[in-house]
């Protein structure tokens, strides 16, 4: 029975094939894996990101309530964001929870991942301390928050103020404080992956360089600013772009630490994405909602984009 | 025998700013775990006692974690959390180290392309993608199954940005010399190159585990039936419209940090040796 | 094929056709709600007497995590998913009216003239161009909870009956350390948050003589001078009185719980919550009334049939709302969940007037109205944001609500315009 041997027409095919292909440059043929390695991973984003991506950006353009009828307005949901007050401000404290999270973070970060490769002792079991809050959830952490924020006498952070002398304070409930108060339990729980990263990075910088500078006579902190900083820049920028980014999407620590998770007192400490949510699945306004996350998407991408340029240039 | 080298190196150890140093560093550790104390502390409390906000319960109770191991589907949820992340996991680390090393060891054209549009899945909030996910698991029948829990977060850009990393961080005379030595490209990035990543592989294998075990809104709409709720989901259908009885979300989320804290435990060294290796070279 | 083969064919095809003839005539419907113990224990309770009473109609009962309850339909229905009868807050309708989710009710299995009078009168508001959309089981209302052994600590006997005597009786309950931080409050206020923006709109605005919306409800008409007096009632609690400060102990409930505030304002699914405290010694009376008068605000959750359901499974969706509204549901809602029965005859029997947890809030139900939300969280938000400008920023309340009543009359006009 001739059923194992494939016919002649597909012989001449597999020939056709081969003689093609040892034709081929040996860097067409690279190009070619390139391409068949990356081919189920590019069906999967266009299906499953892209496609809805660019979908969630049509609904922009339209007035729609998720159950009902779908109307084409065009650019109004655009104009509607920027004529109305609220955005400007929930913009402003995006940027404010990005502009001062970041460098806090990072800075707080840095200092103790480089002082904790100091110390051997228990080095491992302080590093886990500091890693550890990374693991918690966000709505339990925030209930354990607003107990520490909590007047006096309940509340550990004005009783500690208190004793040293400084008045109590609103926290939460302040149209000022109430967005670095929100901030901090962010920063809280960011720490521990920043810290670890850093650890990495400082450990990675050849010692040879730290004993020419020893060897030349170098201060600490010296030592910091001319061989460490330095050699840090790739991890710092990685940090920054990935930390900028989760921060202005900050949501779940003002979902759960605001009453009635509005990002109040009066709109002051709630962040786009919060806006995003309530008028996706609060008020069912999609099309405002899809044309605030095509806003978002935008600044996300221009400040990465910016970032990642930084980091083009060699140190 | 004392010889003057090792005198001189026990004195430095116990230098006096050292000890300072590890003071501060071991009391910044304390204060960072204050509110994980608290949440453990409140999950030993009675719901009366919940509002003496003392770190240590008068009457310290296993009523919660009994209350929630017998009364709810926990530990079929825990499983459900498991069996998804796991999953989930294991296809980020192939698919995302298979594409961040395509992205970083070959050139072609269209590449900073491809590299952009993955990484800019990172920029788009999951909740404006739930819906078309919803109409798209409908279609397919995956409402309420384990593959439509996961299928999301099969691949990300976040793991690809980081494997890419690392990867340029390998020499490719490496590569060249293997692909001279006529090794096929799937067996260079399985044989040569990946080894070489395994600790940052452990890296993003327990960033991704942490993520996927606290997703909580796309689990939460494609499933119906119970017996399929991921942890998160489980956890909110005890915050009724009006109940939230926070000793009980407590306990919960003690027992959901456990397994998290394991999988950190184990990979801990990894981590550190591996991101160590690589220096995260730009 | 010889008749070996034939016959058992033949039979075959035979319990084949018998079998789909009777699958044909089981009809499954699906009802959906949020979870919570006793509700679901509820509906699986009318469930298996409805499934007795009708042999051939099965209910699958399917619950989600409140959170996300609503978010959850939305999209299941948008998907053309979905339950057959439906558990939505009366507060929602509006949105699932106007999407095609819900179908008016059948006038032949509900007639008007039977909801009229069964039903009490804040079922009104389902009643929209001419149809009824849904029908509840239960309602809730507001009352006045107190802590009785604190009353008596500071000397009074009962209720505050009126509001001065709230504001009276507030002072007396209030307790500050020598640092003049609260230690007991004398009325625990949510800032707006929890029910008190219900209390603020329904009650308040109409005890001093003022209504929250216009008759035909497309204006806002809280911002007048009665809505101001109201408004400064309200924030007088902290401002003047200094009897309480919102977001003591968290929230005005968990400071109720730990016996440190003397009242509260809440709703009757609290009275559970505060029993399984055993040292809490409380009572509950009516909300205090004014001038002779007495107001209560009423919400309720409503079960409404999808445009899903057609032909059977119409019919059965038919027969299983009326069964959950049937006077027999009613009370065991009540003895299994706590909520008050919607209809005045199960409500107002001599027992459940008499209750000494249920009968405030029974009694609050003649005279209780319900808000006819149009998007329920920018309006719950509008009352919390003129009390934040009050507190935090000093602004007069009348002021205030015209600040808000602004935003507010947009969400309503953005209604109206579809």
């Amino acid at each position: 029975m001739a059923y194992y041997l494939p016919s002649l027409k597909l012989q001449f095919r597999y020939l056709m094939f081969v003689s093609f292909w040892n034709k081929l440059s040996i860097n067409q043929k690279l190009a070619i894996t390139a391409w068949l390695f990356l081919a189920v991973p590019i069906a999967f984003y266009v299906i499953i990101r892209f496609y809805p991506t660019f979908e969630a950006f049509y609904v922009s353009t339209l007035k729609w309530n998720l159950l009902g009828a779908k109307k084409y307005i065009g650019l109004r949901n655009y104009e509607k964001i920027f004529a109305d007050e609220d955005f400007w401000l929930v913009l402003l404290n995006t940027f404010k929870y990005a502009g001062v999270g970041v460098p806090i973070s990072l800075f707080l970060a840095f200092s103790i991942a480089y002082f904790l490769n100091e110390i051997n002792r228990w080095h491992d079991f302080i590093r886990a301390l500091y890693f550890i809050p990374f693991l918690t959830t966000a709505v339990a952490m925030a209930w354990v928050w607003k107990w520490f924020y909590q007047p006096m006498p309940i509340g550990y952070i004005n009783y500690f103020l208190t004793s040293v002398g400084i008045p109590a304070q609103p926290f939460l409930k302040s149209v000022h404080q109430g967005l670095y108060a929100i901030m901090a339990p962010a920063v809280w729980a960011g720490l521990g992956f920043q810290v670890i990263i850093f650890i990495a990075g400082i450990r990675a910088i050849p010692r040879s360089y730290y004993e020419a500078a020893e060897i030349d006579g170098a201060g600490r902190w010296q030592i910091l600013r001319e061989i460490t900083l330095p050699s840090l820049k790739p991890t710092v920028i990685f940090l920054t772009v990935v930390s900028t980014i989760g921060f202005l999407r900050i949501f779940d620590q003002v979902y759960s630490m605001t009453t009635n998770g509005s990002g109040g007192p009066l709109n002051t400490t709630k962040p786009l994405v919060l806006m995003i949510y309530e008028f996706a699945f609060d008020e069912f306004k999609l099309g405002r909602a899809a044309a605030l996350t095509v806003i978002l998407f935008v600044i996300l991408l221009v400040i990465s984009m910016f970032q990642l340029w930084l980091m083009r240039k060699k140190p | 025998m004392i010889d003057q080298a090792s005198r001189i190196a026990y004195l430095e150890k116990i230098q006096p700013g050292k000890i300072i140093i590890w003071t501060l560093l071991f009391l910044g550790g304390v204060v960072m775990i204050t509110p994980l104390a608290f949440m453990i502390s409140t999950s030993f409390k009675t719901g009366t006692e919940v509002f003496n906000l003392g770190i240590i319960p008068e009457n310290p109770t296993l009523k919660n974690y009994i209350f929630i191991l017998n009364e709810s589907k926990f530990l079929r949820w825990m499983l459900n959390s498991l069996w998804v992340a796991t999953f989930s996991t294991v296809s980020v680390v192939f698919f995302d180290s298979l594409v961040g090393y395509t992205l970083a060891k070959f050139t072609f054209r269209g590449q900073t392309i491809v590299f952009v549009a993955i990484l800019s899945t990172l920029m788009i909030p999951t909740e404006m993608l739930i819906i078309p996910w919803y109409m798209m698991s409908r279609e397919f029948g995956w409402i309420d199954t384990y593959w439509g829990i996961a299928f999301p977060g099969l691949m990300t850009g976040f793991g690809t940005f980081l494997m890419r990393q690392f990867f340029m961080g390998l020499p490719d005379e490496l590569i060249e010399a293997a692909r001279i030595d006529g090794w096929s490209e799937f067996a260079i990035w399985s044989k040569i190159a990946m080894p070489l990543v395994v600790p940052a592989l452990s890296a993003l294998a327990i960033f991704h585990f942490l993520g996927n075990w606290t997703a909580f809104i796309w689990p939460l709409i494609v499933t119906n039936d119970p017996d399929l709720y991921t942890i998160p989901v489980g956890l909110a259908s005890f915050n009724g419209e009006f109940e939230t009885d926070w000793e009980i979300v407590m306990t919960a989320s003690c027992l959901a940090t456990l397994p998290t804290l394991l999988v950190f435990l184990l990979l801990q060294k990894f981590i550190i040796r591996g991101v160590m290796l690589a220096g995260l070279k730009g | 094929m010889n008749r070996y083969i034939k016959k058992p064919i033949v039979a075959l095809a035979a319990g084949i056709v018998a079998l789909s003839a009777s699958l044909a005539s089981a009809v499954e419907i699906e009802y959906w709600q949020y979870t919570y113990g006793s509700r679901v224990k509820a509906i699986d309770a009318l469930i298996e007497t409805f499934e007795a009473a009708n042999p051939g109609i099965t209910v699958k009962h399917t619950n989600f995590p409140y959170a996300d309850y609503r978010k959850k339909v939305a999209i299941a229905v948008s998907a053309g998913d979905g339950p057959d009868v439906v558990q939505l807050y009366y507060g929602w309708l509006n949105d699932y009216r106007d999407s095609g989710l819900l179908q008016p009710l059948s006038k032949e299995a509900f007639p008007h003239s039977s909801i009229e009078s069964d039903f009490f009168p804040m079922v009104s508001t389902m009643k929209v161009d001419g149809d009824y959309w849904g029908l509840p089981t239960a309602v809730r209302a507001l009352a006045l909870f107190y802590n009785k052994d604190l009353f008596a600590a500071a000397g009074l006997s009962g209720a505050p009956e009126t509001l001065d005597e709230m504001v009276e009786y507030a002072k007396k309950l209030t307790k500050k350390d020598s640092g003049g931080n609260y230690e007991v409050v004398g009325y625990a206020t949510d800032g707006g948050a929890g029910q008190e923006h219900h209390f603020m709109r329904e009650v308040l605005t109409r005890l001093f003589g003022g209504a929250p919306y216009s008759d035909d409800g497309t204006k806002v008409t809280y911002n007048d001078a009665a809505g101001a007096k109201a408004l400064k009632y309200l924030t007088d609690f902290q401002m003047t009185h200094k009897t309480g400060a919102s977001g003591f102990m968290n929230r005005g409930q968990d400071a109720f719980k730990a016996g440190k505030a003397g009242m509260v304002l809440d709703g009757s699914f609290r009275i559970n919550t505060f029993k399984k405290v055993e040292e809490l010694n409380f009572g509950i009376a009516e909300l205090p009334g004014h001038e002779g008068n007495r107001y209560n605000f009423a919400s309720y959750w409503i079960n409404g049939i999808s445009s899903k359901a057609e032909g059977e499974k119409l019919a059965a969706a038919n027969k299983f709302l009326q069964h959950i509204t049937s006077d027999a549901a009613m009370q065991l809602w009540l003895d299994t969940v706590g909520e008050l029965p919607a209809k005045p005859a199960i409500a107002l029997t001599d027992e459940n007037q008499a209750h000494p947890y249920f009968g405030p809030f029974i009694r609050g139900l003649g005279y209780a109205t319900a808000t006819a939300f149009k998007s329920e969280k920018p309006q719950r938000q509008a009352i919390i944001d003129a009390i934040d400008m009050v507190t935090l920023q000093g602004v007069s309340p009348s002021d205030a609500l015209n600040k808000v009543a602004k935003d507010e009359q947009e969400v309503l006009d953005d209604y109206y315009d579809n």
